[in-house]
């Protein structure tokens, strides 16, 4: 198993206490849940990971199901169907013992932002048994027409380039987008705009409010050797300082990786169509390849809880094997 | 004689080097009176650009080629010179660079993929 966060990666010198080694590639979902701050692990058997036990989560007031990269449109080496996983990912969302109140889609819905994957996309997520699905674009999505496509078809009523919040059950979700506009040299940018329009979309919740961020490129820096990292994050990130529950949610590197700092907890989900490797231990980003019979052990969902009034919040990683 | 030899030697050039600029890119459109002054070529392979550097002559055309899995778009540091449409794997883009000075550029969709071109 990768070590993937035993290095201060980022150079802040902030404190790792309350860090764990997380059990990506461990073939089991993995439980985590946050209390007071202090995030504690617990690996699944699998069963109770696939099967999506709901009696474990018990006094949860809602859930939500975080799904990222399905690259509809991808046909190489790693996974020559696309379609079929995510197919695979739906029924999983559809055996759970109670259905989410909603699913996140952290980007790169497509592979090359064509209608006709989209098309596909769309087709095999109506299938999902959840209220509704909201969007964050990933680079994948934002090839053409300046982005036009993905905000016609899944950025309705959204600001800028596909930003927005919406408030759930006494928790605020706010979408961002950071696959736009990037600069050379850089990584995942925010851009000014959208940064004053976060500043201005929290400045009256209250500070015991939970906030749930999702985008598509991580928010910390992951890696930023490999563009794993958002350029204008902390600024974003400070923003939310003064509330006791942050969570992070990301997807684009195609493996679980958490951390928390304070009262910030970051979170990468699998993807539902090809694994990347873990930070530095290949000579590039690139879709890795498994063999078949091991790929659907890479490829996965989240599952979110939330506990409201107890800062708690548990999310079970369950791969697709 | 000698002067015809000579035509005919340019002429064959000529061929060749309209052959070896259009022979493999369907996407570049050219008249034959057309000749580059030379044509390079930009490898795209595990997330960067090869070589990172190169130095032609002004009036040269390059051509990218996606060796990747995943999509790479070629931009020009300022996204107004030049810009490639998304690049899927073995996808190529040209570009002609008719005046002198160094060009920076990068991937639009992964921004760390910095190279230049240098035109001389």
């Amino acid at each position: 198993m990768a070590d993937f966060i035993r290095d201060n990666i980022n150079k802040d010198g902030i404190d790792r206490r309350g860090f764990l080694q997380c059990m990506a590639w461990a073939g089991t979902g993995v439980l985590y849940s946050l209390h007071g701050g202090v995030l504690k692990s617990l690996p699944l058997m699998q069963g109770a990971a696939s099967g999506m036990d709901m009696a474990k989560m018990k006094g949860a007031d809602f859930s939500f199901i975080q799904i990222s990269d399905s690259h509809i449109g991808f046909s190489k080496e790693a996974n020559p169907d696309v379609t079929a996983t995510l197919q695979i990912a739906v029924d999983r969302i559809n055996s759970a013992a109670a259905p989410p109140d909603f699913l996140l889609h952290t980007g790169d819905i497509s592979q090359l932002s064509k209608p006709s994957e989209f098309d596909t996309a769309e087709q095999v997520l109506k299938g999902a048994k959840a209220g509704r699905i909201f969007y964050v674009p990933g680079e994948h999505d934002m090839l053409t027409d300046d982005g036009q496509q993905y905000l016609d078809r899944f950025g309705k009523d959204t600001k800028g380039k596909g930003w927005y919040s919406f408030d759930h059950k006494g928790a605020h979700f706010i979408g961002l987008v950071n696959v736009v506009d990037l600069k050379a040299g850089g990584l995942g940018s925010l851009g000014s705009d959208q940064l004053k329009w976060l500043q201005d979309d929290v400045r009256d919740l209250k500070s015991s409010t939970p906030v749930i961020v999702f985008a598509h490129i991580p928010l910390w820096a992951v890696y930023p050797e490999w563009g794993w990292g958002t350029d204008d994050s902390e600024q974003a990130l400070g923003y939310l300082k003064r509330f006791g529950s942050v969570s992070v949610l990301n997807g684009h590197i195609h493996q679980i990786m958490q951390k928390v700092e304070g009262n910030v907890t970051f979170h990468t989900a699998l993807s539902t169509a090809f694994p990347q490797p873990a930070p530095g231990t290949a000579p590039s980003p690139g879709p890795m390849k498994v063999p078949a019979d091991q790929l659907r052990s890479v490829l996965g969902i989240s599952h979110v809880n939330y506990v409201q009034g107890k800062h708690s919040l548990a999310i079970v990683d369950s791969t697709l094997a | 004689m000698k002067r015809i030899k000579w035509i005919f030697g340019l002429a064959a050039t000529v061929v060749a080097a309209f052959a070896l600029t259009t022979g493999t890119r369907p996407s570049l459109a050219m008249s034959p009176g057309d000749i580059p002054a030379s044509a390079a070529t930009v490898k795209i392979d595990n997330f960067s650009f090869g070589p990172a550097t190169i130095t032609i002559p002004a009036g040269s055309t390059v051509t990218w080629t996606n060796s990747d899995d995943v999509p790479h778009v070629v931009t020009s540091d300022d996204n107004k010179m030049f810009k490639s449409k998304a690049l899927d794997t073995d996808d190529r883009f040209s570009f002609t660079f008719t005046k002198p000075g160094t060009y920076n550029y990068y991937c639009a969709i992964h921004p760390k993929m910095v190279a230049k071109i240098v035109v001389q």
